[in-house]
């Protein structure tokens, strides 16, 4: 035991004199767990939360009932379904504002409500009488109470002016969800007699048939263990998760850069202790030992670190879910102990695959022998060839992925073997660009600067390919944001076609704003807007009114319609759909839909389908008095206006004097622009951070394995010293000698990047959120991602160069003694 | 104090566990609103007069009210069968009775099938208003889910007959034909049970005159069984006494053609009282009343964690009656969210027969 003591005291020994080299090791194994599993915080606070959502009462994880066309159903079936001994529970679904937030309603009912769906034991606790009793209870989570910053059985108001029911805490319920007595829920959302589906509890004896029960009008669901949310939400996961990942193997690049270093370092000091009677095994064993130790330290430093980047991330995420998916996650990060376990074992796995192959070479480290770097050159050399070919295969994967795969995942898959096979690829590419360039050198100098940098590849190749990847993401990504952007910004201007947006205090308010501004001869239209939040098939949609105007007919893009869509929609039997709910749900022009609507479901024919970027929540669009019609309840606060472009400012001024309206309630076109395009930024903050900072760990990545490299190629340096080329001149050499590998590996990324931003924008982002963009390349972007990475290898560079102007004499004349 | 029992002999025990309320609190009290009085609700009072169908049906404004059937059956073989129908009704307000769901009305369904080996039950619960459970009187029919009593024409209202019994459960179900030849008999004074000074009373009368006949499935072995079925109608609107632990009751068919209801509500201060009533078959109902009474236990089983006497010795001497019970089944324990014993029994000494044992608070 002793034994292993002094052998690990002298393999430390080495950090102490190396202590820039540990930070980076350090370094690179804290950046690989903290990012890794900083998403994985991320990524699990959701699902916990979906869970909490799915648990709700039979979300997904029960079988169930549900309307044919996944509408609201008269109540009698259950009570039809209940006689023939189906042992089914109903459970009425809706949406309802309160202080303009939006909150699930789930109507629920108790007394039928089978045990193994959740939460009916703490409802019964809570008292089943007064829950069902009229005005009865709404449960909601602790984090609603803190949203309406309501106390405990208050009662509020919706929008609209219904009195809700005392809120009592649920502790289980998921955020955003309201709990209320099924009757209760039939009397808030106006559906008298209706549910929306029929939860199916264990069976208790026989049953009929369900056609023979219900004929066609309903149709069985059976339990999923993926809730709806997370089926929803699975692209965004997706993301963090691949973005996750791709840090952590860049992270892992420096670690085996830094473990190589040490390793290259540590040679002499390794044979010696093999001279002096320390087998293979044991020092192996101490190796890994030291190792583990250190992936330790560092997988906690990563973990205190990854918790700080989820929670500084977790608003925007949250912020995020919300605002596409509807989907509540707390703002207060929980974690369990896996987490923690997960981080370190992640550390410890790691640091180990990265240090792999110099435990291999420590093992098989012969004590007498001095290194042969022609032989590994060649062996090398075969090598190449293996990976290349491997690159080959994985790219005629991505192709067959790319033809036949149909789903988000095939599309991640097609990016990720993208990206596997242009690393592995980029070595191959490289040696064949450094080799051309040695054919056509001439001076013996210049020749030697080829056939160097070729040698030096193996060393470098690793980072290089780093590189590549967050080159080439950054790329993508950028092309995909910008494309978004310009599209996004160009469609804003055709659908934000009032001149000024005008927002009431209430509808007597509206009443006088519409009445004063009809005497305003600048005023060309005023045109009413209402919005509907509804629950349709599963997923918050928006019901979106417009009025029958010729601003609309002329401005609103419509990618796809029938003939005379806009007067189609007049007498409110007809809608339009945004582009992505007709890709979620298989939508297309001239298929009927139903709407759960207060007073009873709505039929539509779907006259037109536009895009509705940003938005990735359904939209339907119709008429706005038949919206009104039909969502009675709606404010009609909300109005726009067609004004001559300079009588803006002073139609404004007027407004806010004659009427006391602040900024939020009265806004002109630019206004709501920006702030569209604010919302619109937040929604892809997540992405360029952890974009920004990807390209940052393979900048350190690079660092690293050039300061390895400065070392170990000492005694290739030292021979052309000592005939006669200056330090300063070697190290302008090496400099170049870099930064041309890093341009041709830029460069490389570049196209790469294109690719990568075109399978984003044609592939993951249709399957993701349901919209397809024309592509865009940016040429300016492009240029200014190639400068970054030029500055971050020169940064990287100059670390070691300067290391190598400043290099004593006496360092480059040891070489000459040194047994290597 | 002793009165209230009457009410809540089979008490809606389930309804208090719904309600959420603790579960010894329930066993040993049986009923919702616990130390509530009965304001709101009607009273019971005596001089009523029963009138049929109508007091067939529900009686909402009172708080409880059962339909309960018990039935001892024996197949072709002669391997005897017991079976349960039971619909609870409990108002957990008074006032208006709202259709839809803000109807006051719970309602809950016990149903059980017991041979000498098995013992199978189910429950169910639902709420008034919207559909899932009720009774309606003309035509006949107590219903909750696919449960179902209901009257067979040519319905004679006096007689409560014939009628068409139909359970199921996860692994039993039956299909009873009841019909009696002689009208309901009025328990207590007309129908007005009343045994306390505080003047707590229910409505109560029975049908003991039921004969059986129809299938019995226990698992994949369907049966076709006859035999005698009793029924019980009360409804009122007290709530127990919190210092009654439980009770006993007997529903006996003695082979002489006579009928006789027997219970015993244990209070904690030891005092014991056995109430019921002897029918003779011409349908004539007297109160047995009396000190010399007595039911003694004689044989006690480990069913369900607990200690419950399964055999009784029961003596009325006013009526020459002494005899011992001995339980079909003496694991007849319904793990239903009110848990009691209920099963067929079978009964020699000086009179023999069958007959029905329920017994709670244990």
């Amino acid at each position: 035991m002793s034994r292993v003591f002094w052998i690990l005291a002298v393999l430390l020994s080495h950090w102490r004199r190396h202590p820039m080299q540990l930070a980076t090791l350090l370094i690179g194994l804290i950046a690989a767990t903290a990012l890794w599993s900083g998403v994985q915080a991320l990524n699990a606070q959701a699902r916990s939360s979906y869970d909490r959502a799915a648990a709700t009462f039979g979300g997904a994880r029960t079988a169930m009932l549900v309307g044919r066309d996944d509408a609201n159903f008269p109540q009698v079936l259950f009570v039809e379904l209940r006689r023939a001994g189906w042992p089914v529970s109903p459970v009425l679904e809706g949406r309802i504002q309160i202080g303009g937030r939006s909150f699930r309603l789930l109507g629920i009912e108790p007394v039928t409500l089978p045990a193994e769906v959740g939460n009916a034991p703490t409802i019964a606790r809570s008292g089943l009488q007064s829950f069902v009793t009229p005005p009865g209870e709404m449960l909601v989570a602790r984090e609603v109470l803190a949203d309406l910053d309501l106390p405990e059985g208050a009662t509020p108001t919706a929008s609209g002016g219904t009195l809700l029911p005392p809120l009592r805490v649920q502790p289980d319920l998921a955020p955003g969800v309201l709990v209320v007595d099924i009757g209760v829920a039939q009397r808030l959302l106006d559906v008298p007699d209706q549910v929306s589906r029929l939860l199916i509890g264990k069976t208790k004896g026989p049953r009929a048939a369900l056609e023979t029960v219900a004929g066609d009008k309903l149709r069985l669901v059976e339990p999923d263990a993926q809730s709806d949310l997370e089926r929803l939400t699975d692209s965004f996961h997706l993301n963090l998760t691949a973005f996750g990942l791709l840090s952590f193997v860049v992270g892992l690049f420096i670690v085996n850069s830094a473990i190589g270093l040490a390793f290259e370092q540590r040679r002499p000091m390794l044979r010696t202790l093999r001279a002096c009677g320390v087998s293979a095994r044991l020092l192996n064993t101490v190796l890994v030992i030291e190792l583990v130790a250190l992936a330790l330290i560092a997988g906690v430093a990563g973990l205190v670190c990854g918790y700080a980047i989820a929670a500084s991330l977790l608003p925007d995420v949250a912020a995020s879910l919300r605002g596409l998916y509807g989907a509540q996650i707390p703002g207060q990060l929980t974690l369990r102990s896996e987490w923690w376990i997960a981080g370190l074992a992640i550390s410890v796995l790691g640091a180990l695959a990265a240090a792999a192959a110099s435990l291999l070479k420590a093992a098989r480290l012969p004590v007498l022998v001095a290194a042969q770097p022609q032989a590994w050159q060649q062996a090398q050399h075969r090598w190449l060839i293996v990976q290349s070919a491997v690159a080959l295969a994985v790219f005629a994967a991505a192709g067959v992925l790319l033809w036949y795969g149909d789903s988000l995942l095939s599309g991640f898959a097609v990016l990720a073997a993208l990206l596997l096979a242009a690393a592995l690829v980029l070595p191959a590419i490289l040696e064949r660009v450094l080799s051309l360039g040695q054919r056509g050198a001439r001076r013996p100098l210049a020749v030697w600067f080829w056939a160097d940098s070729r040698q030096q590849l193996s060393g470098l190749s690793l980072a290089l390919m780093a590189l590549l990847l967050a080159l080439a993401v950054n790329v993508g990504v950028g092309t995909m944001v910008e494309s978004f952007s310009r599209t996004f910004v160009g469609w804003l201007d055709g659908r934000l076609a009032a001149d000024v947006y005008v927002s009431a205090r209430d509808d007597a308010q509206a009443m006088a704003i519409k009445a004063w501004l009809r005497g305003r001869p600048e005023v060309a239209a005023i045109l009413p807007g209402g919005r509907a939040d509804a629950q349709f098939r599963g997923a918050p949609i928006e019901i979106l009114g417009l009025p029958d105007h010729a601003t609309y007919s002329e401005h609103w893009p419509l990618l796809e319609s029938t003939a005379n869509a806009w007067i189609r929609l007049r007498p409110g039997d007809a809608a339009l759909i945004s582009e992505q709910l007709s890709r979620r749900l298989k939508l297309g022009v001239g298929d009927r839909i139903t709407v759960p609507a207060p007073g009873g479901n709505w039929p539509l024919e779907i006259v037109g389908i536009y895009a509705d970027y940003g938005n990735p929540k359904g939209q339907i669009t119709v008429n706005y008095a038949a919206l009104t019609r039909r969502f009675p309840a709606i404010p009609t606060t909300r109005f726009g206006l067609r004004v001559a472009t300079p009588e803006i400012p002073a139609l404004l001024s007027a407004l806010r004097e004659q009427f006391g309206l602040d900024d939020r309630s009265l806004a002109d076109q630019a206004t709501m622009k920006a702030e569209s395009k604010r919302i619109f930024n937040r929604t892809f903050a997540v992405t360029a951070a952890l974009n920004t900072f990807t390209l940052g760990v393979a900048g350190v990545a690079l660092l690293t394995s050039l300061l390895t490299l400065s070392n170990s190629r000492l005694p290739q340096l030292a021979p052309l010293w000592a005939i006669g080329i200056t330090r300063r001149r070697l190290a302008a050499i090496e400099l170049v000698k870099t930064l041309s590998v890093a341009l041709i590996t830029a460069l490389l990324a570049l196209p790469l990047g294109l690719l990568v931003a075109w399978c984003l924008i044609a592939v993951v982002n249709v399957k993701a959120f349901g919209w397809r963009l024309p592509f865009h390349v940016f040429p300016l972007q492009l240029l200014e991602l190639l400068g970054v990475a030029m500055a971050a290898s020169l940064l990287a560079a100059l670390l070691p160069v300067m290391k190598l102007a400043r290099m004593q004499p006496a360092s480059l004349i040891k070489i000459f003694a040194d047994e290597r | 104090m002793n009165d209230s029992v009457t009410i809540s002999r089979r008490a809606f025990a389930g309804g208090l566990a719904l309600l959420g309320l603790e579960r010894a609190a329930a066993r040993a009290q049986g009923f919702a609103g616990l130390g509530e009085n009965a304001e709101g609700f009607a009273a019971v009072v005596p001089g009523k007069t029963f009138a049929f169908p109508a007091d067939h049906g529900p009686h909402p404004q009172f708080r409880i009210e059962w339909w309960y059937v018990t039935a001892n059956l024996k197949d072709s073989a002669g391997a005897a069968y017991g079976a349960q129908w039971t619909l609870f009704r409990q108002a957990t307000r008074p006032g208006a009775q709202q259709q839809g769901w803000a109807n006051p009305q719970i309602w809950m369904g016990h149903t059980a099938v017991t041979s000498a080996d098995t013992h199978r039950y189910a429950e169910a619960f639902a709420r008034g208003g919207v559909g899932q459970a009720g009774v309606d009187t003309k035509p006949f029919l107590a219903w909750i889910d696919s449960w179902e009593m209901r009257g067979l024409d040519p319905m004679r209202e006096a007689m409560l007959a014939p009628l068409d019994l139909k359970a199921s459960g996860a692994d039993f179900s039956y299909a009873l034909r009841l019909d009696a030849d002689r009208p309901v008999v009025l328990q207590g004074d007309a129908g007005y049970s009343r045994k306390s000074e505080r003047g707590q009373a229910s409505y109560y009368y029975s049908q003991p005159y039921f004969k059986v006949t129809g299938r019995i499935s226990l698992g994949d072995q369907p049966a076709e069984v006859t035999g005698l079925a009793w029924m019980d109608r009360e409804w009122s609107s007290q709530p127990l006494a919190p210092d009654q632990t439980g009770w006993d009751w007997f529903s006996l068919h003695l082979n002489s053609g006579e009928k006789l209801m027997l219970y015993r509500l244990r209070q904690k201060d030891g005092r014991n009282d056995l109430f019921g009533n002897w029918i003779t078959p011409d349908g004539r109902s007297v109160e047995i009343a009396s000190a010399d009474n007595s039911i003694t236990s004689t044989v006690v089983t480990d069913v369900a964690g607990r200690k419950v006497p399964t055999g009784w010795r029961v003596l009325i001497p006013a009526h020459g009656l002494a005899i011992e019970t001995t339980p079909l089944n003496a694991k007849s324990w319904m793990g239903t969210s009110f848990p009691y014993w209920e099963g067929p029994i079978s009964f020699a000494g000086s009179h023999a027969g069958l007959g029905y044992l329920e017994m709670t608070g244990y």
